[in-house]
């Protein structure tokens, strides 16, 4: 029995060293330790074993089944093993094959600018207000010290409704109607379409967008003013533009200013985008004229303000190099998609 | 307005700048320049030589071999100029030197590089120069021949610049005004902000009493009827008139300043109008009949010949300048015919008079003519200005010896304008800029510009000529200035501190994007304008109320002149003009107002809505465009029972495919497919989608709060149902029923299977859905489910369904 038992073991063993296949690694399991497998029926056979020899020879069975069932778990992992990487190895992919898009759609260069502004302002403590784009005269020109007859009037071609309404030249008309409200102190910005009547072409549009900033307090000074822009022009074209502020006219600020920043293509060297000067006109801004102040029933000698507004396409323009405003408003999806 | 540096130098002749320093420092303090032109950049090695001896080429009919004494010796210069002699004294670019364009006046950038060289086998060792040739022309160098080389006079000294005997080592400036500074607009107040800018010395020039003993008023009669637009009227006569071509001086003044000089009375108008900015006009004293002056408004229709030989119709807001009988002048903007000075002129009348600004500059606006001299006057100048500028002009006229000046001037000023005075208040100047300035110092900045302080009262006096300055900030813009915007110091507002926020509209417009853009839209930009055409392109009846749109009065054209009352339009051109570029599969949104006028014509503002447009072709079709929709009423919290209903009406969409959005009885937008006939007029020739939200109703039903629900801990039990339905029943008509009879147990219904065909008898379709139950308190029993199952069984058998399984 001890050597029918042995002869079992190396057979089994010898089967499942040449097994090579899980399939067949099962049927040598099947074979010897299911419930008709040989090694099962030396157990079964027990019954012949005289009483006093049953458990030396019941654990001679066992360590044979142990030792069979050991070998099959290891060779099986080892098959496992094998099989596997013979499928990963089938399964290898061309990993430069073109990739399935979403084919999300993109922002207008004019949004993502204006997102920008909103976010530095926003940051500072400024809240986003918005006001008709069909605005009366007068808060387009006489609450900001542009009365009947001003030059500026025409100057800015103004598309007009009526004699009383027009279609806002600006968004300055959004100061007016803010300070006219009273909650006091005021921070704001106010981005916005504005029309004024010139002809389609390569750097005009009867229809572009600005963004107008506002703040008034009790001694905001124009020192205040140049603090603030100057942060905003690192913040919208980095940390080491420099900003230069030029004496200038609006009527409804005084003093009056306008900001350069230093070019932000070519570091203030001088390029196509600056005309070779380093400088890059940006915005225009002043301290709020104290009359207009008066006319919106803020009184000028307890409190004082700063204004200010930047064109938005000029910033989209010469951040994403687009050398035809004709685009932004042709929506040609190769265009838009670049954004 | 332009300035050549010369002439700012003859009145701060210590100023010794480089071009760019001057641009950028008067940049800096208020004067702003737009570039400058150096008259000399292209001429190089240019001197004055004699030619000495002429003899013929003789290989070539057309040369002539010049000996020409350049100062240093004498050099072989072959040339073909026609005109020159033995003895001339000429302008002589050397072997290396550069000349700025040839002969015909054509310019080249950078100039031409003249060698020595052989012209036919002779040698030649440079080139004598036309005027041209030096970047010039014969208008501003009246004294050039009218072809050939120019000449100088005979006191030229020989081998010395001729760039410098012709006064071209000059720059000059353009500069960009403001409206506020029309003292600026004259080289005397240019040169006064020069001055003030580089600290140095200002030195106007000296007008001393002019005439003779006579008086000018026993001459002429001035007679002002309105005064409101003419505040100020001056006269002056000249007689023995002596018309001659003015000095050199003053003629290379005139041409670098871009103005032809002509003749030595024109010369001195035009250039007393740069200088002082102040226009003046000569007129024939012989012409005006009763040797008089009446300036009254024009006749209505009042047909006038201007000095350029043109007629004229006036209205009765036109100012004229009459003599006793008739109009001789246009007040402002350009004298008659019938008073011009010829050549023969003996005696004139010499007139510098201020006009209202605004009148001169709608009047040159109506009758269509405007001069340098409205474009001064519209500006608004000082009344005290005139006279400055007419004395000034008697004096050249004496210096010149261009005839007589009678004594006395005729000045009809009634109103007469006096100086602001403003209150000097140093603290409230540096509290308003921040700044620590002294008050010395701020009263030497306006010292400089001739703003004087008067100690005792403690005011500051703004000059008449200075129309900007009424108030303590006018001064602080002064100071800033001078001090320089570069040395105010930086800070950051120090009030009490608020919180930035982009308010709630904002927030519901930036989900409308980032969902479109997730969904594969971009964003564009369409105009607010549109053409009155678009309502027919988009098949609107005439009766419709969308055809009641805003008119700009002054509009670009048809194809601009309205207010957009629907967006559509803007998304179709926008979405042809993809599909004409050939580009395939395009998705665009837009967030735009449109503009809906309470009633024609306005009288108030329109209200403007905002529209959420979504417009698409290729991929997709309307379920794609509706998913759109729902992903984007989902994420801003509109997750009550939306409705479709086919009862849109618009007819610009595909009468079977279209459907208005709504949330209970509130509209939210439409969908739909575009009518072919509206694709067809905008030439998209594929089907395309629209979907328009009306941003304000969806704002106002917006909300970010979010509240969890649990999630369900008790299996769910679906069953599917499958039916015969009439055509005619649409699938949201069975979910209402499934959702009205599910019960609180039904937790969900979802279409699986639509089918119309070959096995499902004529008129019905086929529609299966799968029903979710689930309690969120217990596992569903059977008899749970049954009973359910059976109410929705009864009520889509009395809708006539037919339930299958």
């Amino acid at each position: 029995m001890k050597d029918k038992l042995q002869a079992i073991k190396e057979e089994a063993l010898a089967q499942i060293a040449e097994a090579g296949v899980l399939d067949k690694l099962n049927d040598v399991r099947v074979n010897f330790l299911g419930k008709k497998g040989k090694l099962t029926a030396v157990l079964k056979s027990m019954k012949d074993v005289a009483p006093e020899e049953r458990p030396a020879f019941g654990q001679l069975v066992n360590e044979a089944r142990a030792q069979i069932e050991g070998v099959l778990e290891e060779t099986k992992k080892k098959l496992e093993q094998q099989a596997l990487e013979l499928q990963l190895k089938a399964e290898v992919i061309d990993v430069t094959l073109p990739a399935k898009k979403n084919n999300v759609g993109h922002r207008h260069p004019n949004t993502i600018a204006r997102e920008e502004v909103e976010r530095i302002f926003i940051g500072m403590g400024y809240e986003v207000v918005e006001g008709p784009e069909i605005e009366y005269d007068e808060y387009n020109f006489e609450k900001l010290n542009i009365p009947a007859n001003h030059p500026a009037k025409d100057e800015q071609d103004t598309f007009y409704i009526n004699k009383e309404i027009v279609l806002r030249t600006q968004t300055s008309p959004v100061q007016a109607r803010t300070m006219e409200k009273g909650n006091l102190p005021i921070r704001m910005i106010s981005p916005g379409r504005v029309f004024r009547s010139d002809e389609v072409d390569a750097t005009h549009s009867p229809s572009f967008h600005q963004i107008e900033g506002l703040v008034v307090d009790k001694n905001v000074t124009f020192a205040d003013l140049k603090g603030t822009l100057e942060q905003f022009a690192k913040e919208l074209f980095g940390e080491e533009t420099k900003t230069k502020f030029r004496p200038h006219h609006f009527p409804f600020t005084e003093p009056s200013a306008e900001v350069d920043v230093s070019c932000f293509k070519c570091g203030g060297k001088g390029c196509r985008f600056c005309k070779g000067s380093g400088w890059i006109e940006i915005l225009g801004c002043g301290m709020v004229h104290p009359h207009v102040l008066e006319m919106c029933g803020i009184d000028p000698e307890e409190y004082t303000g700063f204004a200010f507004g930047v064109g938005l396409e000029r910033i989209a323009l010469l951040k994403y190099e687009i050398d035809d405003m004709r685009l932004l408003y042709e929506n040609d999806v190769r265009f838009l998609k670049q954004f | 307005m332009n300035t050549t540096l010369s002439w700012i130098k003859a009145y701060v002749p210590e100023l010794d700048v480089t071009a760019q320093e001057y641009t950028d420092a008067m940049t800096l303090s208020g004067t702003k320049v737009e570039g400058f032109v150096e008259a000399d950049r292209d001429l190089d090695k240019i001197v004055i030589g004699q030619i000495e001896k002429i003899e013929r080429h003789p290989d070539a009919d057309k040369l002539i071999i010049c000996q020409v004494n350049i100062g240093n010796g004498t050099t072989q210069i072959v040339t073909g100029a026609p005109n020159v002699q033995v003895g001339d004294k000429i302008p002589v670019v050397l072997d290396g030197g550069r000349v700025a364009g040839n002969h015909d006046g054509k310019m080249t950038e950078g100039g031409i590089e003249i060698k020595k060289g052989k012209l036919r086998g002779v040698e030649s060792n440079g080139m004598m120069c036309s005027i041209e040739e030096l970047g010039s022309t014969k208008e501003m160098y009246p004294e050039a021949p009218e072809y050939g080389i120019y000449i100088f006079p005979e006191d030229a000294e020989v081998g010395s610049d001729a760039i410098e005997a012709l006064g071209l080592h000059d720059v000059t400036f353009e500069y960009e005004v403001t409206s506020n500074r029309v003292d600026c607009f004259s080289v005397i107040g240019i040169a006064r902000e020069a001055a003030a800018t580089f600290r140095k010395e200002f030195h106007p020039p000296v007008v001393t009493k002019t005439g003779n003993e006579e008086n000018a008023a026993d001459y002429v009669k001035v007679t002002v009827k309105d005064p409101e637009l003419c505040p100020r009227y001056c006269a002056r006569i000249v007689k023995n008139i002596k018309i001659a071509p003015s000095p050199k001086w003053m003629q290379r003044r005139l041409a670098a300043a871009g103005i032809r000089p002509i003749n030595n009375i024109v010369d001195i108008t035009n250039y007393v109008m740069e200088e002082y900015g102040q226009p003046m006009h000569a007129y024939d004293y012989d012409t005006l009949a009763g040797h008089e002056i009446v300036v009254r408004r024009a006749a209505k229709d009042e047909k006038f010949t201007t000095l350029d030989g043109q007629e004229r119709t006036m209205d009765e807001n036109v100012v004229m300048i009459c003599d006793g009988e008739k109009s001789v002048g246009i007040g402002g903007i350009m004298g008659g015919e019938n008073s011009m000075i010829t050549d023969d002129v003996k005696t004139m009348l010499f007139e510098a008079a201020c006009f209202d600004g605004t009148n001169i500059r709608l009047s040159s606006k109506r009758i269509g003519l405007r001069t340098d001299a409205s474009a001064k006057f519209e500006k608004g100048l000082d009344p005290n200005n005139a006279q400055a500028a007419i004395d000034r002009a008697c004096q050249l006229v004496e210096e010149l010896g261009a005839g007589e000046v009678v004594g006395g001037m005729v000045d009809v000023y009634s109103k007469v304008k006096e100086p602001v005075r403003i209150p000097f208040e140093p603290d409230k100047i540096n509290a308003l800029l921040g700044t620590d300035i002294p008050a010395e110092q701020m009263l030497s900045y306006f010292r400089m510009v001739d703003l004087e302080y008067d100690e005792k009262t403690n005011e500051i006096i703004a000059p008449t000529f200075r129309h900007d300055l009424f108030r303590t900030a006018d001064l602080a813009e002064e100071v800033a200035r001078f001090y320089g915007y570069d040395n105010i110091p930086t800070t950051l507002p120090s009030g009490e501190a608020t919180t930035g926020k982009l308010p709630f509209d904002l927030r519901v417009r930036a989900v409308a994007q980032d969902i479109a853009e997730y969904c594969g839209f971009s964003q564009g930009m369409m105009y607010s304008f549109e053409s009155p055409k678009v309502y027919d392109k988009l098949l609107i009846p005439q009766d419709s109320k969308l055809r009641e749109a805003v008119k700009i009065q002054n509009p670009l054209g048809e194809d601009f002149s309205i207010m957009r009352t629907v967006s559509v339009g803007g998304m179709l051109t926008s979405l042809a003009f993809n599909y004409n570029h050939r580009n395939k599969n395009v998705r665009l949104y837009e967030l735009g107002n449109i503009y809906l006028p309470k009633e024609l014509p306005l009288t108030e503002l329109p209200k403007e809505r905002m529209q959420f447009t979504l417009g698409m072709y290729g991929d997709g079709d309307f379920f794609t465009m509706k998913g759109v929709v729902e992903e984007f009423l989902d994420k801003v919290g509109i997750t009550g029972r939306r409705t479709y209903s086919p009862e849109n009406g618009k007819p610009y969409l595909h009468p079977g495919r279209q459907a208005e959005i709504l949330l209970g009885k509130t509209v939210l937008g439409y969908l739909g497919e575009v009518h072919p006939a509206v694709a067809a007029n905008y030439g998209i020739g594929e089907k395309a989608y629209i979907a328009v939200l009306d941003m304000d109703e969806v704002t106002k039903l917006a909300t970010f709060d979010r509240k969890y629900t649990g999630i369900a801990r008790y299996p769910a039990v679906t069953r599917d149902i499958s039916m015969v339905v009439p055509k005619h029943i649409m699938a949201g008509d069975i979910e209402t029923m499934i959702l009205q009879r599910g019960g609180k147990i039904l937790e969900d219904c979802q279409l699986f299977d639509i089918y119309e065909g070959a096995q499902i008898k004529a008129g019905f379709k086929s529609v299966a859905y799968s029903i979710v139950f689930r309690a969120n308190d217990r596992t569903l029993e059977e008899s749970d489910i049954t009973a359910a199952m059976k109410k929705i069984w009864n009520g889509l058998e009395s809708m006539g369904i037919e339930i299958r399984a």
